[in-house]
């Protein structure tokens, strides 16, 4: 059974279409990702799951349960919010036991369970702090913990990594993702970074202006996008237009091209100017200018360098020049 | 080279201000010094020292035959306002003051979550405006407004013959205590009165409190299951109670000290502050007016300790 359907889900605020007739189905235990620039739609969408929103029109259903009018206190979902939301009036451990003590469990019972969740994420003895003398990793771990001693069946995730470092923020991606396996729980992710959605994520929706415009696995939506915008935003990939795809291949679609399989040659179909160069450690980045068309690639350190100015060659691999569909 | 030389340095022409300031802009702790005197001279000599003065006089005592002033330490004074028509003032001030306090609270929660939460460009304008209107007008004129209100001809008494109503008001009145000839003579009359005056003093604060939480924060109690009921009690109050703390001192200490609204509306019985007025004006006896006035600190001060101890400054 999928852990939660969206049928023609629509959410307006005024006229402004935050989320526009989306469809999905979100398997269980699942690890899914929401991916989108700001105002696409996806928090809206992770809102409507949570009960935090209401959906204008369209069906939404939890394990098949209808949940339009279920207010969020009777949903078995619960939500890493991207500020926290820790209260600050209660302890680390009260803080955790929050839904247990609504829920009517005693307090021994509640402050165990708390502990337990609190070893899990490996903050067992802090329980006893308040939220404000913490770091942020560290809160952020908290809110994981009080999110999932209730035992959801789906946890929500709000850009929960928005705020960390990239130290952190990397760290918190394997274990999250350890999580998520080991607990089995289905984890509904949203996210803006496409790093983020590409390495923890089984399948990553990419939202555009309230609409999903591409459901697949993380390499389908890298290597393989269907329309210029994901392949833009996704991966930063070269958008080369129809027409001159067309006389590359005589096909008339826009094409994809990852920059670190651009490839400088002595003979290549296309010629272009290197308009500059930006060391970045690893690679370095080469941007081209090609018949009005801007092109980046990543090449190795060990590779020739060209110099601004030249004219060189490009040329890829058969496969790598991924046809799409036209539009958006 | 002499030209790099003067471009570090603007060449303007250095006037006393601009040494002032300069002075001030090596020495912070001098500019500190200057900006604090006026104040701590103020606070420290004009209102603790007065205060201090105060808190003399009221260890000295009345001769009540000559009616001097008898400059000796005594806590005869302090006896005095156990005598039971003093202490019947001060029980029926605290009371009044702590109905005061619970109604305005009771009042101005709504009124101030509605303001943090849903008021919105120009009708939080409104807002604040409805709300500190009332404060912009002299006290006096409310007062007697209230009074005119009040009255037994009043447009009360008319509003609720025109309902056929007015039964309910003479049943009211009938009750011992609250009740009166009519409202404005009446201790209910001056509760209304009170709880109107002080009202926005208690708005104010819980509504700067509420604007601090977040929604993320009444989402994630929502999300953990607890209704709306339980949000409020466990997460909405405790966090706004700082902002009710600083209402009540504001509502509980102004009708502490009090005078002209028991005077104009109300029974003939006395609240502290028409205690103190009366004994420091009329009778000359200003050691009794001075431990009057003292009950107000002393009850202050155990209201804030016991605000403390029941932790509602733990969210500050």
């Amino acid at each position: 059974m999928s852990a939660v359907v969206f049928d023609h889900v629509s959410r307006h605020f005024g006229a402004v279409r935050a989320v526009d007739g989306v469809s999905l189905a979100i398997e269980e235990g699942e690890f899914f990702a929401m991916l989108g620039p700001s105002g696409s739609g996806k928090t809206t969408c992770l809102r409507l799951i949570a009960g935090f929103e209401r959906p204008t029109s369209g069906d939404i259903r939890i394990f098949g349960e209808q949940v339009a009018d279920l207010p969020p206190y009777k949903r078995h979902v619960n939500t890493v919010f991207q500020d926290y939301a820790l209260f600050p009036h209660l302890n680390v451990r009260d803080n955790v036991a929050y839904g247990l003590m609504i829920a009517g469990q005693g307090k021994k019972q509640r402050h165990q369970a708390a502990d337990e969740a609190l070893e899990m994420v490996r903050l067992g003895g802090y329980g006893a702090r308040k939220p404000s003398e913490l770091s942020g990793g560290q809160r952020q771990r908290v809110a994981l913990a009080r999110a999932l001693v209730n035992k959801p069946r789906v946890l929500l995730l709000d850009e929960p990594l928005g705020a960390l470092d990239l130290k952190l923020r990397e760290q918190m991606q394997e274990e999250l993702k350890g999580l998520q396996r080991q607990l089995g729980i289905t984890f509904v992710f949203v996210t803006h970074d496409q790093g983020e959605a590409l390495s923890m994520a089984d399948r990553v929706a990419v939202f555009n202006d309230g609409k999903i415009i591409q459901v697949g696995a993380p390499e389908d939506i890298y290597f393989r996008p269907d329309v210029p915008f994901v392949a833009d935003f996704v991966g930063s990939s070269n958008v080369l237009p129809a027409d001159l795809v067309a006389r590359l291949t005589g096909q008339s679609r826009p094409a994809a091209i990852r920059p670190e399989r651009l490839k400088l040659a002595e003979n290549g179909p296309l010629s272009a100017e290197v308009t500059g160069l930006s060391f970045l450690g690893l690679t370095t980045r080469v941007s081209f200018e090609a018949e009005g068309t801007r092109l980046t690639a990543l090449l190795p350190q060990d590779a020739s360098r060209p110099a601004k100015g030249d004219t060189v060659a490009l040329t890829w691999a058969e496969g790598d020049l991924h046809l799409m569909q036209a539009g958006a | 080279m002499a030209q790099t030389d003067a471009s570090l340095v603007h060449s303007r022409s250095e006037g006393l201000g601009a040494r002032l300031s300069d002075t001030l802009w090596r020495r912070p702790s001098l500019l500190l010094f200057l900006l604090l005197l006026p104040p701590v001279l103020w606070l420290g000599i004009i209102y603790l020292g007065s205060l201090f003065a105060l808190l003399l006089q009221s260890f000295f005592s009345i001769d009540h035959f000559t009616g001097l002033i008898n400059y000796e330490f005594t806590l005869r004074t302090y006896a005095e306002l156990f005598t039971p028509a003093n202490f019947d003032i001060i029980l029926r001030t605290v009371l009044m003051a702590a109905c005061t306090t619970v109604a305005s609270a009771i009042i101005a929660f709504p009124i101030a979550f509605y303001a943090a939460r849903y008021a919105k460009g120009r009708w939080r304008a409104v807002f604040y405006l409805g709300i500190m209107m009332p404060l912009w007008s002299s006290y006096l004129v409310k007062i007697y407004a209230w009074k005119l209100i009040l009255a037994k001809e009043g447009i009360l008494t008319w509003a609720l013959e025109g309902l056929h109503l007015n039964w309910l008001l003479d049943a009211y009145l009938s009750l011992p205590v609250v009740g009166g000839n009519s409202l404005s003579v009446s201790v209910t009359g001056t509760f209304i009165v009170f709880v109107y005056v002080w009202m926005p003093f208690m708005i104010l604060p819980i509504q700067a409190a509420l604007e601090r939480v977040p929604t993320s924060m009444l989402e994630a109690s929502g999300d953990l299951g607890a209704r709306p009921g339980q949000t409020f009690r466990h997460v909405l109050f405790p966090l706004a109670l700082p902002g009710v703390v600083a209402g009540s001192i504001f509502t509980f200490s102004l009708t502490l000290g009090d005078y002209i609204i028991p005077q104009i509306i109300g029974t003939s019985r006395l609240f502290i502050g028409q205690a103190v007025y009366q004994h420091q004006g009329i009778a000359g006896n200003i050691p009794l007016a001075a431990a009057f006035a003292v009950v107000p600190i002393v009850i202050m001060g155990f209201y804030l300790w016991g605000a403390k101890r029941m932790g509602a400054f733990d969210a500050l």
